[in-house]
C-alpha cells in the first residue's frame, strides 16, 4: 500500500516538472509544476512530516505559484509571441554536459544509501515542534540571516515600486 | 493489516462532516432569500410548491436544482477547454477536504477503542485548513483566465490579489490563539477554551483574543468572497466576475462552493473563538457524570418545543381558516406542520416518559449523551455564523478596490502584529 503511494506520487512529481519543461502555453506549465510540488508535499507526509507537508503546499502551491500565474495572467501572451526559440549546438552541448553531471551526482549520492536501511525518520521529524527547534537554535544564524535578506529584498521593492518616497 | 474496523470508522467520520456541510447548503440558501427578503422588508420567494405545500419557500430548492441540472452546460468556442472545464472542480473540492480537520466533539472512549470526533488529527491542523484553501484559489483563477472574456480576467485577478492580501492577516491573528493555548491542533484548542476565566467566563478565544477574533472574522469574510468583499464577483461592476461564462451544473458548483467555503469559515470562527464543541460551563465529564439529566433535559425541551411549534402552526392555520387567509391550499400547510410536529414531540415526550423508569445509563450511554449534546452545541454556533454572513451581506455595501487594499495591507496587517505584541507581553506577565 505505502509502496504504491510512493510509486504514484513520485511518477506525478517528474512526470509535473518534465511537463513543466515541455509544454508551449505558460499556464499549462505553471499548473504541470503545482502538480509537481503538491506531490513532493504528499512524498513528505509519508515520511509523517505533517508540518512540512503544509508549509510545502502552503507556501510553494498556495502563495509562489499564485504569484506567478498571476504574473502570467497580467502579461496575457498572444499564441503569435509563443514560437520556439531556435536551438543552437553550444546550447545543447551546455545541457547534456549538465544533464550528465547531474546523473553522476545522483548516483554518488544515491548509491551510498542502504536498500533496506530504516525508513522510520526521527523522533519528531517534520512536526512543529521538531522544525521549530532545529530552526531556533542549531540553525539560527542562517535563519536570521534569510530574514535579512527578504527584509532587503522587500526594502528593495518598494524603492523600485514607488517613483517618489 | 490495516484493521477494517477503524476504516469503517474513518469513512462513517467523512460521511457525517460532509453531510454536515452539504446539509447546510439548501438550509443556507433558503436563509439567504428570506433573510435578504426579511432585511429589505417583503415577503421573499414563496411560489414554488409541491401538492400545495410551499414550507416558506424551502420548495425553491427543489425547483433549483431540477433546474441546473436539465440546463445545458454550454462550453462557449472561444474558451480553453480543458481548464474550463477542470476549474469548478477544483474550487468545490479543495474546500470539502479542508472539513478533514475540524473537530465537532470531545474523544469518545467506547469498547476499549479511542474516537476522535474528527476525520484527521493532524498536529498542526489549523495550519491544514489554511494550505487547503489557499489553493481554493485557482478554481476561481482558472475559471476567470480559460473563459478569455475581459469581465472574467478581471474577477480572477482581483479575487487572487484579495485572498493573498487577506491570507497575511488571518494567519497572523491565528499566532495568537497558538500562543495562547499552546497548541495548533485543533482539538487541543477546543479543549483549552473548557476552562473557565477568572471564576465565570468560559476561555473562549473571543474573551483571550478579542482584537484577534475581530480580525480574523473579517479577514475570514474576505477569504469567502462574500460582501463587502465581494468585488471578485462585483455583478454592478464586472457582470458577475470569473463565473459569467458558466451555466448549468458547473456554475452550481461555484454556487455550492461559495455556501461551503461559508460552512467551513463558520465552523473555523465557532472552532478557534467560539469554544467549538465545548457546552459552556459544563465541560465533557460533568455532562458524562449527569448524563441522565441531560437526557431527560433534551428530550423534554425538544418534545415540549416541537409541541409548542405545532401549537402555533394549528393556530395559524385556524386563523387562516377563519380570516379567509390566502384562498388556496397554503392554508392547509399549518395543519400538515402541526400535525408532523405533534407526532416529532410526542415521540420524544414517550422517550422522556421511559427514561423516568429507567435506571441509571450504562458508561458508553452516558459518553454518548455527552457526544451529542457538544455537537449540537457546535452545529447551533456554526449556523449562527453562517446566519451572520448572510446578515452582514445584506447590510453592508461593497468596499472600493483601494479601500479593500488598503484595510487589508495598512490597516489589518499592523494590528495583527500588535495583537501578537500584546499576547505575548501579558502572557509574560501573566508568567510572573
Amino acid at each position: 500500500m505505502q509502496a504504491a503511494f510512493f510509486y504514484l506520487l513520485a511518477t506525478l512529481a517528474v512526470a509535473g516538472g518534465v511537463m513543466m519543461v515541455s509544454v508551449r502555453n505558460p499556464l499549462s506549465g505553471a499548473f504541470a509544476l503545482i502538480l509537481s510540488l503538491c506531490s513532493l508535499a504528499g512524498l513528505f507526509a509519508m515520511l509523517n512530516a505533517e508540518f512540512i507537508f503544509i508549509l510545502q503546499v502552503l507556501v510553494y502551491a498556495g502563495a509562489i505559484m499564485v504569484l506567478i500565474i498571476f504574473t502570467i495572467m497580467l502579461l496575457n501572451l498572444r499564441k503569435e509571441e509563443l514560437q520556439e526559440a531556435p536551438v543552437g549546438w553550444l546550447r545543447l552541448l551546455l545541457t547534456a554536459t549538465l544533464c550528465a553531471v547531474g546523473a553522476f551526482g545522483a548516483i554518488q549520492v544515491f548509491g551510498t544509501i542502504e536498500p533496506n536501511a530504516a525508513t522510520t525518520p526521527m523522533e519528531g521529524f517534520g512536526n512543529m515542534e521538531g522544525v521549530g527547534r532545529l530552526m531556533l537554535s542549531n540553525w539560527v544564524y542562517p535563519f536570521e540571516v534569510v530574514s535579512l535578506i527578504l527584509l532587503v529584498a522587500v526594502v528593495g521593492v518598494v524603492l523600485l515600486a514607488k517613483k517618489v518616497i | 493489516m490495516v484493521d477494517w474496523i477503524d476504516f469503517a470508522i474513518i469513512g462513517g467520520k467523512a460521511v457525517f462532516i460532509w453531510g454536515f456541510a452539504l446539509t447546510l447548503l439548501p438550509v443556507l440558501i433558503w436563509f439567504e432569500r428570506k433573510g435578504a427578503a426579511f432585511i429589505q422588508d417583503r415577503a421573499g420567494p414563496n411560489r414554488a410548491a409541491i401538492l400545495g405545500i410551499r414550507l416558506a419557500g424551502f420548495i425553491h430548492n427543489i425547483a433549483d436544482v431540477v433546474k441546473l441540472l436539465m440546463k445545458e452546460m454550454m462550453i462557449p468556442p472561444h474558451v480553453n477547454r480543458v481548464f474550463f472545464m477542470i476549474a469548478p472542480v477544483l474550487g468545490f473540492t479543495f474546500i470539502l477536504t479542508a472539513f478533514a480537520v475540524i473537530p465537532w466533539a470531545d474523544t469518545l472512549n467506547v469498547g476499549g477503542r479511542e474516537i476522535t470526533m474528527q476525520v484527521a488529527n493532524l498536529n498542526s491542523g489549523v495550519l491544514f485548513i489554511l494550505a487547503i484553501t489557499s489553493l481554493n484559489v485557482y478554481g476561481i483563477i482558472l475559471a476567470g483566465w480559460s473563459s478569455n472574456n475581459k469581465f472574467a480576467l478581471l474577477g480572477g485577478l482581483r479575487s487572487t490579489a484579495q485572498m493573498i492580501s487577506y491570507e497575511i492577516p488571518l494567519g497572523l491573528a491565528l499566532v495568537g490563539v497558538f500562543m495562547v493555548y499552546g497548541s495548533a491542533q485543533l482539538n487541543e484548542i477546543v479543549r483549552g477554551q473548557g476552562e473557565l476565566l477568572f471564576g465565570f467566563l468560559p476561555k473562549w478565544g473571543l474573551f483571550v483574543q478579542p482584537l484577534g477574533a475581530l480580525l480574523f472574522i473579517t479577514a475570514a469574510f474576505a477569504e469567502t468572497n462574500r460582501n463587502p468583499f465581494d468585488l471578485p464577483e462585483g455583478e454592478s461592476e464586472i457582470v458577475a466576475g470569473y463565473h459569467v461564462e458558466y451555466s448549468g451544473m458547473r456554475f452550481a458548483l461555484f454556487y455550492m462552493g461559495e455556501y461551503v467555503a461559508i460552512v467551513l469559515a463558520s465552523a473555523m470562527i465557532t472552532t478557534l473563538y467560539f469554544g467549538g464543541w465545548q457546552v459552556p460551563y459544563f465541560p465533557t465529564e460533568k455532562i458524562i457524570a449527569s448524563a441522565d439529566s441531560w437526557l431527560k433535559v433534551m428530550l423534554g425541551v425538544g418534545g415540549v418545543g416541537a409541541l409548542a411549534f405545532a401549537a402555533l402552526m394549528l393556530f395559524w392555520a385556524r386563523r387562516m381558516k377563519i380570516g379567509g387567509g390566502f384562498g388556496d391550499l397554503r392554508d392547509k400547510e399549518g395543519i400538515i406542520l402541526g400535525v408532523a410536529h405533534i407526532a416529532i414531540g410526542g415521540a420524544m415526550l414517550f422517550f422522556f416518559w421511559k427514561t423516568l423508569s429507567m435506571g441509571p445509563l450504562p458508561d458508553w450511554g452516558a459518553r454518548t449523551v455527552a457526544v451529542v449534546a457538544q455537537i449540537t452545541s457546535f452545529a447551533l454556533k456554526t449556523i449562527f455564523w453562517c446566519w451572520v454572513f448572510i446578515w452582514v451581506r445584506w447590510s453592508l455595501p461593497r468596499f472600493r478596490y483601494d479601500q479593500l487594499m488598503r484595510l487589508g495591507w495598512k490597516q489589518m496587517i499592523p494590528l495583527a502584529f500588535v495583537n501578537i505584541f500584546i499576547t505575548g507581553l501579558v502572557m509574560l506577565w501573566m508568567d510572573r
